[in-house]
């Protein structure tokens, strides 16, 4: 399969291991990689905002960027969420509107991609630690998934899968949310936190690089030594 | 001038000029509307009577409700005797029926038929108040009492116990059944009440911990017959 | 002077400073997520009953001008009287006319947040009634002059030894750190308050229009009481809680009980159909229905949100939302709090005064996965949003997503900023900027990669 990789705006800038790990489980599993460089920032920030239009001029040049891919696969549960569920909804009534939703047809969750799509389960990784996963909420909630994650972690050779408290609670980034709000945002972190803390595990996994942004970030500041990975890191590891 | 009635239902009318969306449902299963609202996804009250009663002795646990299982009316006359006994019960209300008469022959302590004369403050001062129902639901561990046919609204709330007399053809599978049963009866006229009792009065109000007996009985003891 | 918004920031920020206050709430709800997950699991299918719970509450709503005329009309064929009110101030003076023309003096009241969101009891009071709350959590909350934490648990932000103390002031009780035993003070306390009254004033959680009966679902028995020993009982109720059939009930009431209580059904669900008929040994002689519209209208004017006029207040929403959790009712300076407060608050109030709430939330969507009615919560949260920039937008957020925008849609320009951004991370972490100053005073940001991934890809390509 010829695989489009739709890369966050801030993991292009922040975290490029992210995307670069996405890509190789990909090349190993035998797909075909590419990266269309015009892509830039999927909207979400301005559509979260209430500032649709930028959104929505954002989702017109997805819609181009992406014109003719086979599939498209982002390493982000939150940004894939925005254009599978929200650009249908933000261009209802546009004459775009059917392209808008054959786009979301086609772009997948990476590890959706890899169990619901591929059919696959066991990438014939190695990864020695205990791992608790993170469920982000648009992964959990806007696309339903919660067992397929698992089920690639517990596939991992050398890993242990710890389920921790709060494992479905919001981390409390919510973007602009985490700086607009920031007290509430950080007793939320604190409370996710405590819990990840508490599960044992020496590495937390979740497929948005956004709630690793703040739990990594939360815990760094309270000089936690944890590791914060997404999937794609741990899958990437070995074979 | 137009009266509130008037502007409340011009604005209704004019609000839902725009259509709304369906919810965002898991199944079309219910996108109609079903003769029996949600029965086949609710819990299950049990299709035989035998199940039904299953269900109901275990529901009456889960809600720290006593069942009184008695095989007539005389066995159910002394089960209310010994009640009255062991928890020193000074007076005991009633209302005036068949089956209540019946069990107060030999209860041992001051009765009073309060249906035949109102007292409130009489019944507040009373143990106990004893009532019949209109049907049980095994489904909820639910007993339903009438202000017309249980003796009014207050006597199955105001006294500190209540005990409930029922015979098992009573038992009904779900709410559903209660509900068609309840039409069905008062179909030309309501009664002014109608009550589901779920168990002794509760409050979890106090650091959501679990307390009998907040405003209405602190007990509820059912006997079923048969 | 305060603003709505400046007042919910600085009372957030006192909210969650106070950790062991957030820890008492988290571990009071502890015990409704493992109840309610047992009476869960006792469903044959939960996600249907929501469908059809979801679709009752539908029906009725989109058909209102239908189902209020037939409950009105069904009502008064009953005895009782309906009255109709506009706005807060026109059902406070039809509930003090009904209580003047009664002669009344003292009034027992049953939990009621309508009755809240009206000010009932401060303009009951200042014409010189007693009005007395008897739901246990409304009671104590009416000695602290407090409004109600939670629209479901009213004091649940409470620890016993500060009721205990409240007793002791008010009522000249002994101190106890017994619930039992603090539950049975306001017990023995209320039972003759009870007696005494001349009107009780309730709320309805659902109007039955096919019957004219309305519903009223609580566990302390008060409401029961609340209805039977006044004379004259008045009824509070939104237009929307309307339901057309009362087969209806048979999905509503077990799904109120356990989304918002963990319980298989509430303890008392009571359908009053009309004053003490005739061979009725007792019960009010007069029964008033209160109709309240109070913005509904409004809101039912809007069909993206008018699932919101679905909401049977049993505060699922509120239980499980990370928001509520952490800043606590107050807060919010709302009648209804939590997920469901934050979508209606704007429409009753005013959007730009209150469209914080929309904002104060990470759209977790917790709150959309556990409202037994389905109402698409966090997402009406999204439409608040949107709905404020439509009427108003300020300066800075024009300037600052027109720039977000501008840039995203440049891709060269987006690669050559993320470079110098990347390059001046550390001194950028060290000026005073909005948002990412912010970030940091609780939080770190990773160190910024010397390629971004555009340019590792194009390396690793070649």
């Amino acid at each position: 399969m010829r695989v489009s990789l739709f890369i966050p705006c801030f993991v292009d800038q922040l975290t490029p291991r992210v995307g670069m790990a996405s890509a190789q489980v990909l090349k190993r599993l035998g797909h075909e990689v590419e990266f269309r460089d015009a892509q830039t920032c999927c909207g979400q920030p301005s559509f979260n905002s209430g500032h649709w239009d930028v959104a929505r001029a954002a989702a017109l040049r997805a819609l181009d960027v992406f014109k003719g891919a086979e599939v498209v696969v982002g390493p982000s549960a939150s940004c894939v969420a925005m254009m599978k569920k929200f650009y249908p909804e933000i261009l209802a009534g546009h004459p775009r509107l059917q392209e808008a939703q054959d786009l979301a047809a086609r772009t997948f969750e990476f590890g959706e991609f890899l169990v619901r799509k591929l059919g696959i389960t066991d990438v014939g990784a190695t990864f020695a630690g205990k791992a608790t996963y993170h469920d982000g909420c648009h992964g959990l909630r806007e696309l339903g998934l919660k067992e397929e994650p698992r089920q690639l972690l517990r596939a991992v050779k050398g890993l242990t899968l710890l389920e921790s408290e709060e494992a479905e609670t919001c981390c409390g980034f919510g973007g602009m949310f985490s700086v607009k709000f920031p007290m509430i945002s950080t007793a939320m972190a604190q409370v996710k936190c405590d819990a990840l803390v508490r599960s044992g595990a020496d590495i937390i996994v979740s497929s948005d690089p956004s709630c690793l942004l703040q739990i990594g970030g939360y815990l760094t500041r309270e000089g936690k030594a944890i590791r914060t990975l997404h999937l794609s890191e741990v899958l990437a590891n070995g074979s | 001038m137009k009266s509130a009635q008037e502007t409340i239902m011009q604005r209704i009318r004019e609000a839902l000029r725009l259509p709304a969306a369906k919810p965002h449902l898991k199944s079309t299963a219910a996108s109609g509307t079903p003769a029996k609202a949600g029965r086949p996804w609710l819990p299950d009250g049990g299709e035989t009577p035998d199940a039904r009663l299953t269900v109901l002795t275990e529901n009456l646990i889960k809600l720290k409700a006593q069942l009184i299982r008695v095989a007539d009316m005389s066995q159910a006359s002394l089960a209310l005797a010994e009640l009255s006994r062991t928890k020193q019960w000074k007076r005991l209300a009633y209302h005036a029926h068949m089956d209540t008469q019946a069990l107060i022959k030999h209860v041992g302590c001051e009765t009073w038929q309060a249906d035949a004369e109102f007292d409130k403050q009489k019944l507040e001062s009373c143990d106990a108040g004893l009532t019949t129902c209109e049907a049980i639901v095994a489904q909820t561990g639910s007993i339903i009492v009438s202000s017309s046919t249980n003796g009014g609204r207050s006597l199955s709330i105001l006294p500190h116990a209540h005990v409930v007399i029922a015979r098992v053809d009573q038992v009904m599978g779900d709410l559903s059944d209660a509900f068609t049963f309840i039409q069905q009866r008062n179909s030309d006229h309501m009664p002014s009440m109608i009550s589901f009792i779920t168990g002794p009065s509760r409050t979890g109000d106090i650091e959501r911990i679990l307390v009998l007996g907040a405003h209405g009985p602190k007990e509820l003891f059912l006997i079923l017959v048969g | 002077m305060s603003t709505p918004r400046s007042q919910f920031l600085s009372d957030a920020q006192v909210a969650t400073d106070d950790v062991a206050q957030r820890g008492f709430l988290r571990q009071a709800l502890g015990g409704y997520y493992v109840s309610r997950d047992v009476q869960k699991a006792r469903y044959r299918d939960w996600e249907q009953a929501r469908d059809a719970a979801a679709m009752a509450k539908w029906n009725a709503v989109n058909r209102l001008d239908r189902t209020l005329t037939t409950f009105a009309t069904n009502f008064e064929r009953n005895g009782g009287k309906i009255h109709w009110a506009r706005d807060s101030a026109e059902a406070r003076e039809i509930i003090s006319k009904i209580c003047r023309d009664a002669g009344a003096k003292a009034i027992i009241k049953s939990k009621c947040m309508t009755t809240e969101e009206i000010h009932l009891n401060d303009a009951l009071e200042a014409e010189g009634y007693g009005v007395v709350e008897s739901d246990l959590g409304e009671f104590i909350q009416q000695l602290r002059k407090e409004p109600p934490f939670h629209f479901v648990f009213p004091c649940m932000h409470l620890k016993r030894e500060a009721i205990s103390e409240l007793f002791t002031k008010h009522l000249g009780t002994a101190a106890t750190d017994s619930p039992e035993e603090l539950t049975m003070i306001a017990r023995r306390h209320l039972r003759q308050l009870y007696v005494d009254a001349d009107v009780g004033i309730s709320g309805a959680n659902f109007l039955v229009a096919e019957t004219g009966q309305i519903s009223i679902t609580e566990n302390e028995g008060n409401a029961r009481l609340t209805c039977a020993l006044p004379r004259v009982h008045i009824a509070l109720a939104g237009i929307e809680k309307v339901i057309e059939r009362l087969d209806d009930l048979a999905v509503l009431l077990p799904m109120l009980a356990t989304a918002g209580a963990g319980q298989p059904m509430t303890c008392y669900n009571t359908l009053y159909a009309g004053p003490r008929q005739p061979g009725e040994p007792d019960g009010p002689s007069e029964f008033h229905v209160v109709l309240l519209d109070n913005k509904r209208t409004a809101l039912l004017a809007d069909p993206e949100q008018r699932d919101a006029l679905h909401c049977i207040r049993c505060g699922a929403c509120l239980n499980v939302c990370p928001i509520f959790k952490n800043i606590g009712g107050f807060a919010y300076g709302t009648t209804y709090q939590g997920p469901i407060g934050s979508v209606l608050t704007p429409h009753l109030r005013g959007l730009q005064q209150w469209n914080h709430l929309s904002g104060a939330s990470s759209l977790c969507g917790a709150c959309t996965e556990a409202c037994p009615v389905r109402i698409d919560l966090h997402h009406h949260l999204l439409h608040n949003r949107r709905n404020a920039v439509l009427a108003h937008v300020s300066l800075f957020d024009r300037l600052f997503h027109g720039a977000f925008g501008w840039v995203i849609g440049r891709p060269k320009l987006f690669a050559f900023g993320g470079k110098v951004f990347r390059a001046t991370l550390p001194l950028l972490k060290k000026l005073p900027l909005p948002y990412l100053s912010t970030w940091l005073k609780s939080r770190e940001l990773p160190e910024a990669p010397k390629k971004s991934f555009r340019d590792e890809w194009k390396g690793s390509q070649s």
